[in-house]
């Protein structure tokens, strides 16, 4: 059970990766990019190819490859999502899910279908491992990708409240309109943000590859995980999203010492309950009424009575 | 004669089918305040957000400074030196004043007025600086989005509905605000408070269904005059007589 827990939360680091490009996307440009799993994937594929071709360590790839990532968001945006959003919520919908279909082909052509990894590129860090107190066995890479998330969503928040690029990015997420007066070019708000996403999207990626197999057509599976860490932490907070991503996580290694199939099941059942509880706080903030019932205020209805 | 600082010439804009602001012309001077007034529906904030470059213009031409920005996108113009504190304050309320106030310090033109300035020149700022801006007051609001406008280092500072919403007390904190700019920076606001619109500005632009039915120096209209255009009766200022309208 205490392993499991750790597993889970150690997994959360991973989904927050994944997780924190969808929400900057979302939060900055009021994109849902259907195409983020796949990006991550391309992502994974870039390190496994520059890793096998040239025999560079996969922390080198992965170092190359980020870059490289930023800029496909920034040619992504500057062709693709800011021509389609003039058009309303619906078509950037039905361009990134395009867009996630050509990549899956695309990896598919190049790649084949077989699944791939970076473990055996890593050596021996693919299975070392740490013993704690207890017996309890954690595995070193997922550490790693913990403490990478804490530091990347570290990094994250000091651009966002420190430099000027993130309180562009801030003010162009509250109010474009009202950045523009102040002189912030959205264009160039918005191909810095999608830069940042799309890297996000690769380091998670490659992050996949080192602990686990990737295949082309992995990238829908990945976004729906993304998907639910947000809604779990709620959109718009980066620490937010570490949180529903560690939830997600805990969820899924608890449902998985239920039953192999309870892995996914009770991280999708978690998340129907946040959005769930979400929705039936909304409906109740509609209709003028505090967030919980008044069975859950004992001391207030208790007061009420009184009064 | 005084430089002209903002040039109008035949400006159209519409909202879909319906055109809110036909074939209008005007010029501003530098350190000039021109007072917009007009009843609801006349085009003001439509003309101002033409203006600021964040409403499509159908027709016409803009000049700052004698350059063309008739083309050129909101952030643009902002850099060129033409900003607006627009209708409903739009402070981005998840950022405190003092981030709000960098933004725009960011990425306007430099000049005098930096942050400590701005807070000297707008007294109501420095006790709420590092407030959240959705915390705050209506007049608070009203200082932190001028007090933001400022930051980009403005010629011309377009002000949309200056004293909506707020009590009469925060309107004379803003108008006492105002007036420390005026001369320096050139004013163009919409009032609809008529008395105070004729008080502080130099000049009146009455706007009826998207034209100027009523121009001139604020201390040579009579109110009378000023009543007549803007409720649909034009005015004859040489005459100092209305005048039929044309249907």
């Amino acid at each position: 059970m205490t392993e499991a827990l750790i597993q889970g939360l150690l997994l959360g680091g991973f989904y927050a990766i994944l997780a924190a490009g969808l929400s900057l996307m979302f939060g900055v440009m009021r994109i849902i990019n259907l195409a983020h799993g796949d990006l991550a994937i391309v992502g994974a594929f870039g390190v496994i190819a520059l890793t096998e071709r040239t025999g560079l360590s996969p922390w080198l790839a992965l170092a190359l490859v980020l870059p490289v990532m930023a800029l496909v968001g920034i040619a992504l945006q500057r062709w693709l999502f800011a021509r389609t959003l003039r058009a309303g919520i619906l078509l950037p919908l039905l361009v990134t899910f395009g867009l996630g279909a050509v990549l899956q082909n695309t990896l598919y052509g190049a790649f084949g279908s077989e699944a791939r990894s970076l473990g055996s590129a890593l050596g021996d860090l693919a299975w070392a491992s740490w013993e704690l107190p207890g017996g309890i066995v954690v595995g070193q890479l997922p550490v790693i990708t913990f403490v990478i998330a804490v530091a990347v969503l570290g990094a994250l928040q000091l651009l966002l409240n420190h430099t000027r690029l993130g309180r562009a990015i801030r003010a162009a997420a509250s109010d474009p309109e009202a950045a523009a007066l102040c002189g912030v070019d959205a264009h160039r708000v918005h191909r810095a943000a999608a830069a940042i996403a799309v890297a996000l999207a690769g380091l998670a990626g490659a992050l996949l590859a080192m602990q686990a197999t990737v295949e082309p057509y992995g990238g829908p599976t990945l976004l729906i995980q993304a998907f639910e860490a947000v809604v779990i932490g709620g959109i718009g907070s980066l620490w937010g999203t570490l949180l529903g991503g560690v939830l997600l996580g805990v969820a899924q290694s608890l449902g998985a010492l239920w039953s192999p199939q309870g892995f996914q099941l009770a991280g999708h059942l978690l998340f129907l309950a946040v959005l769930g509880a979400r929705l039936w706080r909304n409906h109740r903030h509609q209709l003028g009424r505090p967030a919980l019932p008044a069975w859950r205020h004992p001391r207030a209805a208790r007061k009420a009575v009184r009064a | 004669m005084s430089e002209m600082l903002l040039e109008v010439q035949g400006l159209r804009a519409a909202h879909g089918q319906l055109v809110a602001v036909r074939d209008l012309g005007f010029s501003i001077a530098r350190g000039e305040v021109v007072a917009l007034i007009g009843a609801n529906g006349a085009g003001k904030t439509t003309l101002l957000r033409c203006l600021a470059g964040v409403h499509p213009t159908a027709a016409g031409r803009v000049t700052l400074a004698g350059q063309d920005i008739t083309a050129l996108l909101a952030h643009q113009r902002v850099r060129r030196g033409l900003a607006m504190v627009p209708e409903g304050r739009r402070l981005f309320d998840d950022m405190s004043v003092r981030e709000n106030l960098r933004v725009a310090g960011d990425h306007g033109r430099a000049g005098e007025w930096t942050l400590p300035r701005v807070l000297e020149a707008l007294p109501a700022l420095p006790p709420i600086i590092d407030r959240p801006a959705g915390a705050l007051s209506g007049g608070q609001r009203q200082a932190a989005a001028i007090g933001r406008a400022l930051m980009t280092n403005p010629d011309v500072l377009l002000l949309d509905e200056v004293s909506l919403g707020l009590s009469p007390l925060a309107v004379e904190e803003v108008y006492r605000n105002l007036a420390a700019l005026a001369g320096r920076t050139s004013l163009l606001l919409v009032e609809q408070d008529l008395s105070r619109a004729m008080a502080f500005a130099d000049r009146v632009l009455c706007l009826r269904e998207g034209r100027i039915v009523l121009q001139g120096p604020a201390q040579s209209l009579t109110r009378e005059a000023v009543t007549a255009a803007y409720f649909g009766v034009e005015f004859d200022v040489e005459a100092e007589r209305p005048m039929e309208t044309q249907p």
